[in-house]
């Protein structure tokens, strides 16, 4: 498998190791009412779809980034590759926005948006 | 040269082979000769040898049905001693001078196998019959009919003895890929070569050019041979080219990863590279492997002497060989015709030509005998083919039967990634389905086209797609002339009524009688069918056998072949030996060894080094007249706690932790607190996984103002590093922080023991100050010893004693080693080892990975409290879960026996007095056990259900592995000085 990778271009998948879930990028607020069960479904719930799954993938035979690999698990096509980091910053920007316009909602919000998001993933694997 | 040709009776003119150049060779010891050019098959038919080996299972007499890789009898063993290689096929085994070769599967000689009594019993011996026959009495399996199974069976042996060969890996890049250099890939190759690409031309043949060689046909008005000998003339010129002969592609990987063997001295390197193993990766791939030749099966159809029709125009025109004096062929298609007119050509005597199909108007050559309709229904000859036996009662003459049941398309690449080929009638073969490997354009005969001309503008316009998939402008290159022979086919896969002994997969001695039986039992599928008569298994995967096999089995369960479908193509295509997978990384180069800084001093002194991960570590360091290991261990304990040790430290792990938010960063890694930390001072930290467990302890000292050095466990070295990386780009990509591992940049040695100051003393730099006062217990900082080598200094103890660790940059580990050895000499310093370094450990009720196994709690080990609840840090949430903090947990716990002389047993299972030992009375167990010098007495750390307010508790440790049930007390884990008064001092 070839990943390539943002800054280093094409990369054979022996460099990196690979982590699993992208979603554990969004780790939750410690200090939410719900951190325990947040955090259970952090830890343990994952997906693990026949499609497309953002996974994290780190190069450590290389320059040590992790990045977001958006691949499909059937046939094995990276879709999109990014770096980790920038992944996390633009959705802890995206958290810090949707907590200043509706301070109170922002964990049911968050919610919602989850499952909009398995719905998507959902229709997707149809789809391949 | 008359000589070397006089003895080979069935030599005859033309080919390719280099009359000037002899080479002799022995078979089963007899000597031979061949020419250069010559496989090992066509150099022994050229002798006139038939029978070349027995069948797996039946061991009957086998000669050579092919002329390939897809070989399924001619296996051979090549070499002597130590590069015996069995299996090798003699098909595609280059001959050399000197080669020695032997058949196998037998015992005795060749012409009477012992093991030929196996023909009389196959009815016992049919499908599945590993599962039935061999069933009773049970207690006979193992001991006697395994034993008598084994050696009956299977192929060839290994010699036993290391490989003496050299095996060698690379990568290589290129535009095109072509695999196979017959008459569609040479056109493919040129039309890409020509148009500019970066190409590939694999090939597993030694001598390039595909059935161009093997045949007697016209292209622009010159033989096939030499057309292709002019393609690969002007591909070897061009820069763009790389041409790898001897070279099987066999996997085709994700996104345009190819694996290939290069067999670059195959049976004959002498020292030098005897394979490579290839990672290519290609934009695209023209594959052009061709079509593979079937069988068809009546009774007794695997006699030597009888071969595909192909393999016989193979050995005629290509190696100048005929297979037998007087040929009989069996066809139900005009490819059979192609080779009665090939064989009349070259003055071999055709005895019939037996075509299975009866309304075909074709012209045989002159004076040959023709039956339309005609089937074979058994044959005769023991060793060796005499003659055949047709369906109206005719017998005809034949030392050799050339048989042709149509051709398949080698489509195993295009199924590598879960692609499945699909029913072409008018071919009577599966070709390439959709799903094709990224990039692969599929061409000629192993795309379902069968006739010359159409190859070779098959082959031009798959290159030319190549060129323009990429972007570039193809070249205008015109096909060559030439004629399409006729090519038509008649299904027809085997003789009804001549079931007996009727083979399909000629490797595994599986024939239409056991696919009747598969079918009868239930096995219907055709990967049933396959695992239950062993159908399409071992070395040839069933390259010959898999589309008969499953042709019959449609036949029988009264399906279309499209229905019945293929078993699933995998990669390697042929086999692919470990040795290639290696490389050179077997033996010491498998993986490097690390070695410290003061590995060499630590070997002239005598020690035993253990392995820890891929680090060698000092275990003891024994003395003379040291006998036993605990005599050192306990003489290194004792002298370290009297006065002062040294211990290498080097391979616990390092990582330099700079920036802004460094603090911040270290404050999310551990489970205590970080931010206060002053400058100067060290800090034991705990870090926790997120689920809560306990992931790897260690201290992390505070260099200066955005400054920290953490340390790790040596096995979490890798493991911590990569987690940090995560949590910093991950989860904190805010933070201003950088890592990078230090470990191999510092050499570090931990001394310990009541004379450490004095000694360090000897070796600072005058203005450095180290007392108590100035240095006190957990200080850090950086230090000028030995006249200004600069080096960082932490006041830290594992062992309880008065101890600093060193770290000096890794140039002059060797020198500090023997800098504080010289230092200490006056107090007898002496270096102690990793078991010396546990025992003190355990002494101090210290965890290391005994106990930090990953499923263990910061509270078990006594230190919930260091679990800051203020602060986020990873594994905070989830370690307040009810079953972590449950009132009943297992505890961190000292043990001793109650009688001193007993030893313990690590792993030991802790049971009450007068219980019974089973799983549900199980209380805890024994992590880390030691032999005190100082308590005189076996010490050891366990978890214990509510261990710490059981301190005194007399239980049973009990070991069944090791036989031990007996009597512990337990206690603190502190055996020594709990105050910790020393550490201070």
């Amino acid at each position: 498998m070839i990943i390539n990778h943002p800054h280093l271009g094409s990369r054979d998948a022996s460099e990196f190791t690979i982590l699993g879930d992208a979603s554990l990028i969004n780790r939750p607020d410690w200090q939410a009412g719900d951190a325990d069960d947040a955090f259970y479904n952090y830890q343990y719930l994952r997906n693990n779809p026949a499609g497309l799954h953002r996974e994290l993938w780190f190069h450590e035979q290389g320059d040590r980034s992790w990045l977001v690999v958006t691949r499909d698990t059937v046939t094995h096509a990276v879709i999109e590759v990014a770096l980790a980091s920038d992944v996390a910053k633009a959705a802890k920007a995206k958290a810090k926005t949707a907590q200043k316009t509706t301070p109170k909602k922002a964990t049911t919000k968050k919610a919602v948006s989850k499952k909009t998001a398995a719905k998507k993933t959902a229709t997707k694997r149809k789809a391949t | 040269m008359s000589a070397a040709i006089l003895s080979q009776k069935n030599r005859i003119t033309g080919g390719l082979v280099d009359r000037d150049q002899p080479l002799g060779f022995r078979f089963d010891g007899q000597h031979y000769t061949g020419f250069a050019g010559d496989t090992l098959a066509s150099a022994l038919l050229a002798n006139d040898v038939r029978l070349v080996g027995r069948s797996f299972k039946y061991h009957r007499p086998r000669g050579i049905l092919t002329a390939g890789s897809e070989e399924p009898n001619a296996l051979v063993t090549i070499g002597d001693g130590a590069h015996q290689d069995p299996n090798s096929r003699a098909t595609t085994a280059q001959l050399f001078d000197g080669m020695s070769a032997k058949s196998q599967t037998k015992i005795g000689h060749l012409s009477f196998d012992l093991m030929a009594v196996n023909d009389f019993l196959s009815p016992l011996l049919g499908a599945g019959f590993y599962y039935k026959t061999f069933m009773w009495p049970a207690a006979f399996w193992e001991k006697i009919y395994e034993p008598i199974i084994r050696k009956a069976a299977g192929l060839g042996s290994l010699s036993g003895l290391a490989d003496p060969d050299q095996y060698d890996k690379g990568y290589l890049h290129c535009d095109l890929l072509v695999i196979g250099s017959g008459p569609s890939g040479l056109m493919a190759a040129l039309a890409a070569a020509k148009s500019g690409l970066q190409i590939i031309l694999a090939d597993e043949d030694f001598c390039l050019g595909g059935r161009l060689n093997a045949e007697r046909q016209e292209i622009n008005g010159m033989e096939s041979a030499a057309f292709a000998a002019l393609c690969l003339a002007q591909l070897a010129a061009m820069d763009n080219v790389r041409i790898l002969s001897k070279t099987t592609i066999f996997g085709a990987f994700d996104h345009g990863c190819y694996g290939a063997l290069e067999r670059v001295n195959e049976h004959n390197a002498n020292g030098a590279i005897r394979q490579i193993f290839w990672h290519i990766r290609s934009q695209r791939c023209v594959l052009a492997a061709g079509a593979t030749e079937r069988p068809i099966a009546f009774s007794n159809n695997d006699r030597p002497g009888v071969m595909l029709a192909g393999a016989v125009r193979t050995y005629v025109n290509r190696f100048g060989v005929a297979p037998g004096k007087r040929v009989a062929i069996f066809t139900n298609n005009d490819d059979g015709w192609a080779t009665a007119k090939d064989l009349h050509a070259a003055g071999v005597e055709v005895t019939a030509i037996i075509d299975s199909r009866t309304d075909i108007a074709k012209t045989p050559p002159t004076g040959v005998p023709t039956v339309l309709g005609g089937q074979i229904v058994n044959t005769t000859g023991r060793l060796g083919i005499r003659s055949v036996r047709l369906n109206n009662g005719t017998h005809i003459p034949a030392d050799c039967l050339a048989i042709s049941g149509g051709w398949s398309p080698t489509v195993h690449l295009t199924c590598h990634q879960r692609g499945r080929p699909v029913w072409n009638d008018a071919i009577a073969g599966f070709v390439p389905g959709g799903n094709l490997p990224d990039g692969m354009i599929v061409t000629g005969a192993a795309n379902g086209v069968m006739t010359l001309a159409s190859c070779l503008q098959n082959g031009l316009k798959a290159g030319q797609q190549a060129v323009r998939d990429l972007g570039r402008k193809p070249a205008a290159i015109k096909a060559p002339r030439a004629t399409d022979e006729s090519f038509a086919i008649q299904p027809f896969w085997h003789v009804k009524g001549s079931d007996k002994k009727a083979f399909v997969d000629f490797q595994n001695d599986v024939g239409v009688k056991d696919i009747k039986q598969s079918h009868r039992e239930g096995f219907r599928s055709v990967e049933h069918l396959k695992r239950y008569t062993t159908l399409g298994m071992a070395t040839d995967q069933g390259k010959i056998a898999n589309i008969p096999g499953l042709a019959i089995l449609a036949d029988i369960s009264g399906k279309t072949i499209a229905e019945t479908g293929t078993t699933i193509f995998r990669p390697p295509y042929t086999p692919v030996p470990i040795a290639a997978f290696a490389g050179r990384s077997r033996g010491k180069d498998f993986r490097p060894t690390r070695l410290t800084p003061s590995h060499k001093w630590a070997s002239a002194e005598g020690a035993v080094f253990v392995e820890t991960g891929a680090w060698l570590r000092a275990q003891w360091y024994p003395k003379t007249g040291e006998t036993e290991w605990r005599q050192s261990v306990d003489r290194e304990v004792l002298a370290t706690r009297a006065s002062v040790g040294i211990c290498d430290v080097t391979t616990l792990g390092k990582i330099d932790i700079q920036g802004r938010d460094a603090a911040a960063f270290l404050n999310h890694v551990y489970a205590n607190g970080f931010a206060k930390l002053p400058i100067g001072k060290t800090r034991y930290g705990l870090m926790l996984r997120e689920d809560g467990m306990v992931m790897d302890d260690g201290t992390t000292a505070r260099l200066g103002e955005t400054h920290y050095v953490m340390t790790t466990t040596t096995a979490n070295a890798v493991g911590v590093f990569r987690h940090l990386e995560f949590c910093r780009q991950c989860l904190w990509p805010e933070l201003d922080v950088q890592l990078i591992s230090i470990t191999e940049q510092y050499a570090q040695y931990a001394f310990a023991g009541p004379n450490a100051r004095r000694l360090l003393e000897k070796l600072i730099d005058s203005g450095e100050d180290i007392s108590n006062e100035a240095f006190p217990f957990m200080a850090c900082g950086e230090i000028s010893i030995c006249g200004g080598v600069k080096a960082r200094l932490f006041r830290i103890s594992f062992s309880g004693e008065l101890a600093f660790e060193i770290a000096v940059p890794s140039r002059y580990g060797d020198a500090m080693i023997r800098a504080l050895m010289a230092a200490g000499e006056e107090f007898g310093v002496t270096p102690y080892g990793t078991e010396a370094l546990g025992v003190m450990r355990i002494e101090k009720g210290h965890i290391a990975g005994n106990e930090l196994n990953g499923q263990t709690t910061a509270r078990q080990m006594g230190l919930g409290r260091m679990v800051a609840q203020s602060k986020d840090s990873i594994g905070l949430v989830l370690s307040r879960r009810p079953e972590l903090v449950r009132d009943d947990d297992y505890e961190l716990i000292g043990l001793k026996p109650v009688d001193s002389d007993q030893p313990l047993i690590a792993g030991s299972h802790f049971v009450g007095i007068g219980a019974s030992t089973v799983a549900e009375n199980d209380e805890g167990w024994v992590t880390s056990i030691a032999y005190s010098p100082h308590l005189k007495s076996a010490i050891g750390l366990g978890y214990i259900q509510r261990g710490n307010s059981r301190h005194g508790d007399i239980v049973r440790a009990v070991n069944l592995l090791g036989g031990q049930d007996i009597k512990v007390e337990l206690c603190s884990p502190h055996f020594i000085d709990p105050e910790g008064t020393r550490l201070h001092g």
